[in-house]
């Protein structure tokens, strides 16, 4: 007994001395930037404790055309984060109408198919993730290949680079894998005698669908969706490259005020989004928690 | 008696491998049947045939006289008891229950009445708001079974639904699955590798090997009629020696003449002898019809097996009197307690104890993983890991 406990705490020690170099990374990557956000977002240029960039953010207000071409006043910030919630809800949205049925069709194929599939979903997560961007550039341009193939069978180029559609385009490009994963994983470990006992007391196989496969496959589908959400909301280069920089998102206000040296307002817009986004998923994974309790 | 599922000259096989070969069943109205047999013999197959989540690929699958080869699982009125249960984790117990009648659209307060009869039928009731996986195995069973009874199906099925409980638990289950049987009327379709468990339970028992129907019989014509040596092994424990008819009611087998109660087979036919390991006498050397030397001795609490060397052929004794090891003994036959069968394609494979262990056998009796199941095997060992 007693030489079973001394194994035991050499292998506590063991396993914290194998942790201690992320959590050092941890600290130093993760925690301490986290910390600089928040003292910068509530500081001046003068490093003295203040609101003001904080109430910036939900009370600056701009001018801007309507469709007649009457100026109109707007709250600057609040807008390009509805635009920004706007986009990454559509794209997620996208992500997750074409990642479920996907998901349960990988899983349903021979475990060799299943490989070869998920590896053709993670191969262009090996790319850079700018390179890929650009890559939709040259696609979506009006004399890009999209449209020149539209006019090889016979249609009209369409205009699409510079649209919010050349956005959402990018983003669920991007971030399809995000979502297509979590599910997969959920449904590839789900017992298929349940699917089974479904069919054998009497639902047919939408019945089984939608009584048995989904219920049991929301937890992948949540995490998916906080998966893609999250960076879409946030993203800056995709409606930079894609948008033409016409779509103004919140990632892009981080990124322009930062390069504008404005560090203490990019702090603060940061710090709301993150207490935003934590709070929306505080909100949603009670949501899940209580679905998966019934 | 009305028939209920009649299978006619039904084949299977998995990927060039044939796991039925020909099988042609009946199955009788409230009658308790049992598919027997050991792993790979092509009885779960049997099992998942008649609820459709396997088609064949030759032969008919009768249901009330209507053929259903082509009717899919939900629109057979047949329900299946999984091994492993199969209750939904996301639904407590009542719902777990009510999970057939809300697919039918059964209106809020029938479904309640009928769920509290089902749960009160497997002795559950008060455990209605229980999340199922907070069960126990031998709780979870029950679930699992007044589900699949709560739609009065015509035929449950049952898939080896007692092999992950533990002894005790097994026994009780046995005993009550029978009870439920009797008050509800339902045939009772089930799988097991475990004789024992075949025999307490059944009406009818079904011994399968290789695919194919063995023999079809009472559990007392089973185990006192054997019908080839593979039955007679399977079945509880046989001496199973090679001997020639000489005439009606004389055997002649290790150069002795025994009285038997068998005829109608050709003079001098060879034949497979059977003596169960309860039916000898043990006597003095002297005035033994056969003599031999005790190998082992096991004691078993109700009496000793032992072990005695015939000529070279290990013969099983069962016996309350104690013999010691390289004791000269004699055994003696009453002509009852000898059993002859026709040759078949099993003789000579099984009934000589001289390689004999204890531990073989339970070895052999863990493995439960049919052959519709190889490309799950991987899978199903982890399960029975857990």
């Amino acid at each position: 007994m007693k030489n079973k406990n001394a194994v035991s705490k050499r292998a506590l020690i063991i396993q914290r001395m194998c942790l201690a170099p992320y959590s050092v990374w941890a600290a130093l990557f993760i925690v301490v930037p986290l910390l600089f956000v928040a003292y910068y977002a509530f500081t001046d240029n003068s490093f003295q404790f203040t609101f003001s960039n904080i109430t910036r953010f939900f009370t600056a207000t701009s001018s801007i055309a309507d469709e007649n071409g009457a100026a109109r006043e707007v709250r600057t910030y609040l807008l390009i984060f509805m635009r920004s919630l706007k986009l990454a809800v559509i794209s997620t949205f996208i992500c997750l109408l074409m990642g479920y049925p996907a998901a349960y069709i990988i899983s349903k194929a021979s475990s060799r198919v299943q490989s070869i599939l998920i590896t053709l979903i993670m191969i262009p997560m090996w790319m850079n993730f700018l390179i890929r961007t650009y890559a939709w550039m040259t696609i979506l341009q009006d004399t890009g290949i999209f449209n020149s193939m539209l006019g090889l069978i016979g249609l009209r180029p369409v205009h699409i680079i510079g649209t919010e559609s050349a956005v959402v385009i990018g983003m669920v490009y991007d971030y399809f894998p995000y979502m297509i994963l979590p599910i997969y994983s959920v449904m590839a470990k789900m017992d298929e005698k349940l699917i089974e006992a479904a069919r054998d007391l009497g639902c047919n196989p939408f019945g089984v669908l939608r009584r048995v496969i989904w219920p049991l496959s929301l937890p992948g589908v949540f995490s998916g969706i906080t998966m893609v959400l999250v960076p879409s909301i946030s993203t800056f280069y995709i409606s930079q490259k894609l948008g033409n920089g016409k779509f103004y998102l919140i990632g892009d206000a981080i990124e322009g005020q930062y390069v504008a040296n404005n560090l203490h307002f990019a702090a603060a817009i940061a710090f709301i989004l993150m207490v935003i986004l934590l709070a929306c998923m505080a909100v949603f994974q009670r949501a899940a928690n209580r679905r998966a309790a019934v | 008696m009305k028939k209920i599922i009649e299978l006619k000259n039904v084949t299977k096989s998995f990927d060039g491998q044939v796991v039925l070969d020909d099988i042609n069943l009946d199955i009788y109205d409230n009658e308790f049947l049992t598919l027997l047999g050991p792993s790979g013999c092509g009885k779960t197959t049997t099992l998942r045939l008649i609820a459709g989540f396997e088609s064949a690929d030759r032969g008919d699958i009768i249901f009330l006289g209507e053929n259903i080869n082509d009717v899919p699982p939900h629109k057979r009125n047949v329900n299946t008891v999984f091994q492993r249960y199969a209750l939904f984790p996301h639904l407590n117990v009542f719902e777990n229950v009510a999970f057939p009648l809300r697919e039918r659209r059964v209106p809020k307060s029938e479904i309640e009445e009928k769920v509290n009869e089902m749960l009160k039928l497997v002795a559950l009731s008060g455990f209605e708001k229980r999340s199922v996986t907070s069960l126990s195995g031998g709780q979870q069973q029950r679930v699992a079974i007044a589900r699949a009874l709560v739609n009065s199906p015509k035929v449950l099925l049952l898939d080896e639904p007692l092999a992950a409980l533990d002894l005790k638990l097994r026994k009780d289950m046995q005993q009550e699955l029978k009870k439920i049987q009797k008050a509800t009327g339902i045939t009772f379709v089930f799988v097991t590798h475990d004789q024992e468990e075949a025999l307490s339970m059944s009406d009818t028992v079904v011994v399968m090997s290789e695919g194919r129907i063995q023999q079809i019989g009472t559990p007392v014509d089973i185990y006192n009629e054997p019908k080839n040596a593979f039955v007679a092994d399977f079945i509880g424990e046989s001496n199973i020696v090679d001997g020639i008819m000489l005439e009606d009611r004389k055997v002649r087998f290790h150069g002795h003449t025994f009285t038997c109660v068998d005829e109608g087979f050709e003079p001098k036919e060879p034949v497979d002898v059977v003596v169960r390991p309860e039916d000898v006498d043990i006597v003095p050397e002297d005035r033994g019809m056969l003599k031999g030397v005790v190998t082992s001795v096991t004691f078993l609490g109700v009496h000793y097996e032992i072990i005695v060397d015939i000529n070279g052929f290990k013969w099983m004794i069962q016996t309350t009197d104690f013999v010691d090891v390289d004791e000269h003994i004699g055994l003696y036959l009453e002509p009852d307690a000898i059993h002859i069968m026709k040759k078949s394609e099993y003789s000579g494979m099984f009934g000589d104890y001289s390689s004999y262990s204890m531990e073989m056998d339970e070895i052999g009796g863990l493995e439960d993983n049919d052959l519709s199941e190889l490309g799950e095997v991987a899978s199903a060992e982890s399960e029975s890991e857990r």
